[in-house]
């Protein structure tokens, strides 16, 4: 019998350290070889990592939560199996059956009030269930039990879920507003506290100039919807598609705009390739693929591209390398886009483009006033590198190239 | 006239009304019940308590008529059926004393009388002692239901109701049965077990048509070996003076000879002949409509029991009456039953709680032929069946057929009550050797892991 320990394998290139988001195990667990014993995250995956040895966790290093070097303990196990000396001089890389990238791991469900069996939940219009004196428990309060959740056998309404609805505070059918009692703590980890860390770093480094502008879009319309009409087998146009063109052409007479700073260095790079950060929101919070080459991507390919890395973000799919590598982004609410916003930069970019709601407004032609689709851009720069003067230059051009789309696709 | 007031009026002292009056009184309200005859209505006179105690009768006579594999032999049995109904009636006097005793312990005034409504807040009662005039702040109706008859076999001479079938003073020799739901099998198995030759005349295909084929076989298979001839498909048409009544079967028209006829297809609901009408309240069908409490169209007025429709079951009536009466009381009650047992003292017994096999949901059924108390019992024909949803494996109905299960009944029906489920039932230790583990089986069936089949 050995005590050996599972380390924190190489989990993708380049990365040095890793979040412990969640144990599988408890200390006492017996394991087999393959069973999945945590999961941590790296820079925009979830990796989990599988035991080496069948036998039985003996110690945990670290808690959700905690930053691990690559290549430190992760477990201690007790086992038949022989330790690392016995195996080749590097065990990890030989040994480790390829990570599994998996999705995000869930937030932990409160725990519940009671034991409850996992079951699909109860279809609509079922009867409540709930004992007889649970119902007269319920009628003597005012209370609808079809909106109490039952944690009992088969979703059944335990009394102890009563009382923790009761305990929660007024009965629903209260009239009279009640104040409202207690707080909740919930741990930044994993995803939320990389997005944290990053939108701080931005903030605090960078002093942003926001430029807000008003642009015509409607010829831009009109061209969209000649291209979907026409499209055949190609995904349906977004605005996107379109914007990261007009980015590309309008980065041509501003290469300052498609540039990383290294303030640390005290060095612009100024990038040749156009690579788009798209920002995405998933489940987990925001993430930003990086739509590679957009300068060589026509609109239907971008299309395409966006789409899959949108979908790969959303799941938890997208690689290392689709997370990395942007040179400047477009962050885009959609129909929730509002007036105007504040973009933060994605360091150590210099610029970032906002998108802001489209909306059919008035427009005063010069004699009357007639309806034109309107959309704003709110870009952000970073004031140290980029002059206001050069930041409206800029906003300009791009809204003179979608303003008259046919500017962004002809060579002048 | 002399003139009353109360703050509960109920009409009619059956389970519903005489309920309804004990739980009002307890509950401090000023109640009177108006009782035409004998307090304990349908159920306790001329119903569900004397039927039963013809049964037990019938069933001890048949024991010693009958030879058996245990070994006991007896000699001629004979029966004096004027005792049997003696002793039947005793019964019955002492209930109607005790319900009688219930209510004035409850501080509720009991009057003799036939009631006639003039308003909803108003009833004239004819007393031994002359007209009464009642008013109240609520009126609850619980007038009841009574046999139906057929047009063109009306109760008189030969033709009688169970009410009559009750209180016969001797068995008769041959009696036909018209009706072959659970009054007239109920009534009729009895009769054949007394020794009458019994003939059942049934419209449908088979005995109590409203349940499945698997809970009306064996009833027919135990109906043809106490020698009953059973006209399924048959429709009866006239009786004779002497006693001969006209069927008509699907192989043709067919006589039988009877010296009784009883006629059982139903009962009707007491809703006219005492003002009703005048309250112009909304009706369902032939039923006066209530809500969640019982509640009529017309404000202050409540109706119970067998008037409000079916099922036309006593323990439904007691259930509703305790409703108005909490209601009336200012408690929040409300009807939310979720299980509605329902008994057929035939022979085997049946009892059905809940929902029917359905095509929503899954069935389990363990036979009592595979219970060591059955067998003990001489009787291990009949089954207990389960019925459940799939996904959640709640329970949503019990049925049962075999001799002695209506006593499951109250199981059955907490089960569903207490929404449990398969595990539920199936890790509740029943005692053996019962019958009752054939319910615990049926649901360890049901979960895949019988142990007894």
């Amino acid at each position: 019998m050995n005590t050996l320990p599972i380390k924190l394998p190489d989990v993708g290139e380049g990365v040095t350290e890793a979040e412990l988001v969640e144990w599988h195990v408890e200390v006492g667990d017996l394991v087999r070889e393959d069973d999945v014993i945590a999961a941590v995250m790296t820079d925009k995956a979830t990796v989990e990592i599988p035991s080496l040895y069948d036998g039985k966790i003996i110690a945990r290093t670290g808690e959700v939560g905690s930053v691990l070097a690559i290549g430190s303990d992760l477990v201690l196990i007790e086992t038949d199996a022989d330790g690392p000396a016995a195996a080749p001089p590097d065990p990890v890389e030989e040994v480790t059956p390829d990570p599994v990238v998996v999705a995000p791991a869930p937030p932990k469900a409160p725990a519940p009030v009671a034991h409850g069996t996992a079951r699909p939940p109860r279809p609509e219009n079922a009867p409540v269930l709930a004992s007889p004196a649970i119902r007269a428990r319920s009628r003597q309060a005012g209370l609808d039990l079809r909106q109490v959740t039952g944690t009992g056998p088969a979703g059944r309404i335990t009394p102890a879920d009563l009382d923790a609805v009761f305990e929660r505070g007024p009965a629903p059918v209260a009239t009279k507003p009640a104040k409202r009692v207690g707080s909740e703590q919930i741990k930044v980890v994993g995803m939320r506290r990389k997005i944290a860390e990053r939108m701080a770093l931005a903030n605090a480094r960078i002093p942003h100039i926001t430029v807000v502008e008003e642009v015509d879009v409607t010829a831009l319309e009109d061209l969209r919807g000649q291209l979907n009409k026409t499209r055949g087998d190609q995904p349906k146009l977004t605005l996107l598609p379109i914007l990261a063109a007009a980015l590309c052409k309008a980065v041509v007479d501003h290469p300052e705009m498609n540039a990383h700073f290294d303030d640390d260095a005290g060095f612009i790079t100024r990038h040749a390739p156009v690579h788009i950060g798209i920002a995405t929101m998933t489940d987990a919070g925001l993430t930003v693929p990086v739509l590679k080459h957009a300068e060589a991507l026509g609109l239907f390919q971008s299309a395409t591209e966006i789409a899959r890395l949108a979908e790969a973000a959303r799941t938890s799919k997208a690689t290392r390398d689709e997370m990395s590598g942007s040179t400047i982004t477009i962050t885009s609410l959609g129909p929730l886009g509002a007036i105007a916003t504040t973009p933060i930069i994605n360091h150590p970019e210099v610029a970032i483009l906002g998108v802001n709601k489209m909306a059919i407004r008035p427009h005063w032609d010069g004699q009357q006033f007639v309806p034109r689709k309107m959309m704003n851009l709110s870009a952000s720069f970073d004031h140290r590198v980029i002059d206001g003067w050069d930041a409206a230059v800029f906003v300009q051009k791009l809204k003179t190239l979608l303003e008259t789309p046919a500017l962004i696709f002809v060579e002048a | 006239m002399k003139t009353k007031h109360c703050q509960v009026l109920i009409i009619g002292a059956g389970p519903g009304g005489y309920v309804c009056g004990i739980r009002a009184g307890q509950l401090g309200l000023n109640t009177i019940v108006v009782e035409e005859s004998k307090p304990g209505g349908t159920c306790l006179n001329v119903g569900c308590i004397p039927s039963k105690a013809l049964i037990h009768a019938a069933d001890e006579f048949h024991k010693l008529t009958t030879p058996n594999d245990i070994g006991i032999t007896t000699g001629p049995a004979a029966i004096d059926f004027g005792r049997t109904q003696d002793w039947k009636n005793g019964i019955v006097a002492r209930l109607n004393s005790g319900v009688a005793g219930l209510l004035k312990k409850a501080k509720t005034t009991l009057i003799n009388g036939r009631a006639q409504i003039e308003d909803g807040k108003t009833v004239v009662v004819e007393t031994a002692e002359g007209p009464l005039r009642i008013t109240c702040d609520n009126l609850v109706l619980a007038t009841g239901s009574r046999p139906m008859d057929l047009p063109h076999l009306p109760f008189g001479d030969t033709v009688i109701s169970s009410t009559e079938a009750l209180s016969l003073t001797e068995v008769p020799k041959r009696m036909a049965v018209v009706g072959g739901g659970y009054i007239g099998l109920e009534i009729g198995t009895a009769m054949a077990k007394l020794g009458a030759q019994v003939s059942i005349v049934e419209m449908a295909d088979r005995v109590l048509p409203q349940y499945d084929t698997a809970l009306s076989k064996p009833i027919e298979d135990r109906l043809a070996q106490l020698g009953v001839n059973l006209f399924l498909g048959a429709r009866a048409s006239t009786v004779s003076q002497d006693g001969v009544l006209s069927i008509e079967t699907p192989k043709g028209a067919a006589q039988i000879t009877a010296d009784k006829t009883l006629v059982a297809i139903g009962r009707a609901p007491n809703v006219t002949d005492f003002g009703l009408e005048s309250l112009g309240l909304t009706m369902d069908g032939p039923f006066v409509q209530i809500d969640e409490r019982c509640a009529t169209s017309m404000r202050g007025v409540y109706a119970i029991g067998d008037i409000t429709g079916d099922p036309m079951l006593a323990h439904r009536a007691m259930a509703q009456g305790v409703v108005v009466a909490e209601h009336l009381a200012g408690l929040p009650t409300v009807w939310d039953k979720r299980a509605m047992p329902a008994v057929c003292f035939t022979d085997p017994e049946v009892v059905t709680v809940g929902e029917m096999p359905s095509d929503t949901s899954a069935t389990a059924i363990f036979p009592f032929a595979a219970n060591g108390r059955a067998m003990t019992m001489e009787r291990s024909d009949g089954f207990v069946r389960v019925v459940y949803e799939k996904t959640s494996e709640v329970v949503l109905g019990i049925q049962a057929v075999g001799a002695g299960v209506s006593e499951m009944a109250g199981e059955f029906a907490l089960a569903i009550e207490m929404c449990a489920t398969l595990r539920d039932l199936g890790d509740t230790v029943h005692a053996h050797p019962t019958l009752g583990e054939a319910v615990q089986e049926t649901a360890h069936l049901a979960l895949g892991h019988a142990l007894h089949i």
